[in-house]
Parts: C-alpha cells; structure tokens; sequence
C-alpha cells in the first residue's frame, strides 16, 4: 500500500508542475487549475489510506469544516475583494505549516539536526506568513485602516527576528524542548509577521501577498521534508520559487525594490518633494468628451483601481461597444499595477466581458500613444504620471508609467481635485492636451453612453 | 530520507518553479499567484499525517492536528475556488463569449 501512496503522490506533483505550466498561458489556463485540482483530490483521498493513521473522524470534521467556510467564502466574494481572499487562503496555507512543526515537536517527531532545523524554519517562515497575510487581509478588506510604524521599527524587526532564531536553535538543540520554549518561539514568529506587515501601505500590499506567498510555498516544502512527503517537497517548493519570480517581477513594475517594501514604507510624510506643477486644470463636460470620442478614429482606455471601487467596468466596456459600432478603435491599456495586484484590472474587465485580445500591457501599447487620438484616464493616477520619468525628485520617479500625456488629447475622469493614492500631484492633469471629466465614474460614463447614442441619430 | 537527495530536490523543484512560469504574461499574474497558491494548499495532506499519528489520548496533540488540518483544507479549497472563478472568466472574442 505504501508503495502505491508514493506512486500517486508522484503523480499529484507532476500534475501539479503541469497545472501550473497550464496556468501561465490564458488559453490553458482554465483547464490547469481543473487539472490541479483533480490532483489534490486525488492527494486527499490517497492519504486517508496512509498505514497506522488513527483520529479519522476529527480529521474529517476539520476538513469539511475548514473547507466547507473557504469553500463559500471563496463563492461569495466579489471579484474586486479578490486580492485579501488570496492573502487569507494564504495565510492558513502558512498556518498549517506551522501547527505541522508545532505537533511534530509536540510528539518529538522530528528526529535528526536537518530535519529538526528544516521544521524550525518551516514554522519560522509559516507563523510569519499566517500572521503577515492576517494584517494582509485587514487592511485590503478595510478592517485595519492605519498603518502604524513602531519607532525603531527596523530595530525591532531585528531584534524579533533574532529572538526567533535563538528560540529555534535552542529548540534544535534540546531536541526534546520544553513547551515553555516551544510557546515562545511560535508567540515571537507570530509577532514578527504582524509587525513587519503593519507598517505597509496600500500600493505595496500586493508585492506583500505574493512574498508571503512564496513564504507559504518554502514553509510547506520544508514540512514536507520532514513527514517524507516528496510531494509537499516539490510542490512547495516550485512554489516558493514561481512565488519569488512573481513578486520581482511585481517589484520591478512598480519601481519598488522588495527590501524598499519591507523597511522603508511610503508614508505620508516621505511622499513629500518633488517640483511644483504650473499650469492648471481644464474641465470638460460629458458631452464634449462624448463628442472627442466619437469622432476619434483610436481610442484608448486607461482604466484603474477608481473605476473598480466605482463598479464602472460594465458601463465602461458598454461605451466601448458603442463607440466600437461607430467605427472607433477602441483598446484597454493596462499598467502592470493597476487593481491590487498585477493582473487584478485585466480580472476585472474580463468579468464585464471585454475580451482579453482587447487589452495590452504597458509594453506592448506604450510606443503607439502619440498616434492614439484620445486617452480616456478612470480612476487611475500615479501609473500615469509624467513626473515617473522627469522629475528626479519625485518619490515616484523612475517608475514605469504609461505614457498617455503623449496622446493627442487626454481625458481623466475623477471623483475630485486632489492627489492620488501616494499623495503626489499628477503633472498630468496641468497638460495642455489634459481635459478633467469629474463625477464618479459609473454615473459620468452613463451619461457619456446617453449622448454618444444622441450623435448617433 | 537522505539529507543529500533532498538538497537535489529543493534545488531541482526551485528551478522547476522559476522556468515554469517564467514566460507568463502579466494578464495572468493575480490567477496565477493564487493558483500558486492553491498548490501549496497540498500542505493539507501533511497536516492529515502529522494528526493521524497525534496521540488520541492527548487533547492538545489532538487540538493542534486539528488546526493544521482545517487551515490546510481552507488553503486548498479557497484557493481553488477564487483561481478557478478568475480563470473563468478568460475568454477571447473568437473563443466564444457567454
């Protein structure tokens, strides 16, 4: 029996490679996440049939339980609340690896340095990955609003980490550890999460995911070493892996190297500098903007976070529809950090229904901008900020922006004057080619949609 | 299992993760990061051992192997289904719309 449960684990974490390979292309996509799936079941049911197991009915309880509230929790969230669902599920990811080393070291299960140290560290990693996307989830699902830094706050993540480390190789070193020392490293471990969360903010809050992701990813591979489990092995670690590349590559859109994230914030009072803007805002009115786009013969759409909070991407892509029939080009642009997470805006347009050979990344549409006749800005701000790539004493600078300010004419739509998300003035919108469209999104682009159907007759 | 063999694996599976996403395109970043996710939900499987072999005799061996379990299970079936509503809804104009 035993023979065959290795055999089909071996099967699961191929499948699992296979699943993940599937995901990384749209056309594929959906049929790898199906496959994944299939695999864990398959990974679930073999297990039950491990030799010398005992507790199978609170071991079922636990799973329906545990699934059963993810499971409708996962069903009824709406698709703009994605990103702090991913972070909770992540966390309990993180938290079950770190109950896996507190029962092992319960039961003095983990015998030998390597595998005692392996379980320590996969604890270490997996507390702050359970505490860390806890804070994650509180702050994106609005429950924690401030972000709070201690004083000495990089002195304290230290000295926390430190105390971790010690505690841990005090528990490798009794090898049978007393649970006062055992109690402590997991209170630590669980600290040094929330503090080292804490003071991120916002716009950071998705690079955080993703660490804490690929964090997950090493806790999980690191217990599989030590319960023999080759299939946790691999799949936690390609994980923690594909997690690293994805967070640089989430990094590197936003300008903001991963130790920048973790110990110096962007807060308030650092978003200050930069030069000051001349010129000043022009308004233009529903109509106006209805006409400009109507006798536009390519159209661009930059939309961002503001449009998703508005609940506009319907009335959005119903314009473009219309304006489409007309004879208008019509395309979305997309910043790499648009939404919370990168990908999270291309998510959200697909569930309105505009189909995904429609929208481009910045790299791919940022060189047509100057033959593009209208930009069309919603409800985003610092991803289209000329100051990214002029001002050097911007906090911003140096970021990659999409370059609508090149566009023949720019139109923002906005709830209000005011700066964005980072606190920065856009020197966008003191442009020449600059006209402001205010009023909430889903209601101003209702109103646009009324009088591109009046040109029409 | 050999210190050593398992070194190859890690080494082996890091590469593995690092080449099999490598080429993603930034539309599939968040579904992606979540399947990623619902991968590592695999821990449910070892949360099951460890509680398997808990002493039954003892409440808080019992209480912990508990915990990994539901947490693990959570991870799994959350993590499926966000990715699996994201991915849902990738359709091209030529791929059919619903």
């Amino acid at each position: 029996m035993n023979g065959v449960i290795q055999l089909a684990y071996f099967g699961v974490a191929v499948v699992f490679i296979l699943g993940l390979k599937a995901m990384s292309s749209p056309v594929t996509a959906r049929k790898g996440i199906v496959w994944a799936g299939y695999a864990m079941i398959a990974a679930t049911l073999i297990t039950f049939y491990t030799p010398g197991m005992q507790n199978y009915g609170l071991m079922i309880t636990a799973i329906v339980l545990g699934g059963g509230v993810a499971w409708w929790s996962g069903r009824v969230v709406k698709m703009t609340d994605m990103p702090q669902m991913v972070a909770i599920y992540n966390g309990m990811g993180g938290g079950a690896a770190a109950a896996i080393a507190a029962l092992e070291f319960a039961r003095g299960g983990a015998h030998g340095v390597t595998a005692t140290t392996l379980a320590v560290l996969g604890a270490l990693i997996g507390s702050v990955a359970f505490s860390g996307s806890c804070i994650a989830f509180a702050k994106l699902q609005g429950i924690m609003t401030k972000a709070w830094r201690l004083p000495q706050q990089n002195l304290v993540n230290i000295v926390l980490a430190a105390v971790a480390v010690l505690l841990g190789l005090a528990i490798i070193v009794t090898e049978t550890p007393p649970s006062a020392i055992v109690i402590a490293f997991f209170v630590v471990a669980l600290a040094l999460g929330v503090i080292l969360t804490s003071p991120i903010g916002g716009a950071d809050m998705p690079v955080v995911i993703s660490l804490l992701n690929a964090f997950t990813g090493l806790a999980v591979g690191f217990e599989g070493y030590v319960l023999g489990n080759p299939a946790l092995i691999v799949a936690g670690i390609v994980v923690g892996a594909s997690g690293t590349l994805l967070t640089q590559l989430m990094a590197k859109a936003m300008n903001r190297p991963i130790k920048n994230v973790i110990f110096t914030p962007i807060t308030g009072a650092a978003a200050g500098g930069g030069e000051a803007i001349e010129g000043s805002m022009k308004e233009l009115s529903a109509l106006d903007a209805a006409s400009v786009m109507r006798y536009a013969s390519k159209v661009v759409i930059v939309p961002g976070y503001g449009m998703a909070v508005a609940g506009a991407q319907h009335k959005v892509w119903e314009m473009a529809q219309l304006l489409e029939e007309g004879g208008v080009e019509v395309l979305f642009a997309i910043h790499p950090v648009a939404g919370r997470m990168p990908g999270h805006m291309n998510v959200l347009l697909a569930e309105a229904g505009v189909p995904y050979d429609k929208i481009f990344d910045m790299e791919e549409i940022n060189s047509d901008f100057p033959q593009v006749d209208v930009a069309l800005v919603i409800g985003a701000n610092d991803v289209v900020n000329p100051v990214a790539r002029t001002d050097k004493s911007s906090p911003i600078y140096g970021m990659p922006i999409l370059n609508v300010d090149m566009a023949q004419n720019v139109i923002v739509v906005k709830r209000g004057q005011g700066a964005g998300y980072s606190g920065i003035e856009n020197a966008l919108f003191f442009r020449d080619n600059c006209r402001m469209l205010y009023g909430s999104a889903q209601q101003i682009i209702g109103e646009v949609i009324t009088h591109v159907k009046a040109l029409e007759v | 299992m050999e210190g050593i063999t398992a070194l190859y694996i890690f080494m082996l599976a890091a590469f593995t993760g690092y080449e099999v996403i490598s080429r993603v395109p930034v539309i599939l970043h968040t579904p992606l990061m979540s399947g990623s996710n619902f991968v590592h939900g695999v821990v449910l499987v070892g949360a099951m051992v460890v509680l398997g072999h808990a002493d039954p005799a003892d409440p808080t061996q019992l209480a912990i192997g508990f915990v990994a379990v539901f947490l693990g299970a959570a991870n799994a079936a959350g993590g499926y289904v966000v990715t699996e509503r994201m991915l849902a809804m990738f359709k091209s104009k030529s791929g059919g719309a619903q």
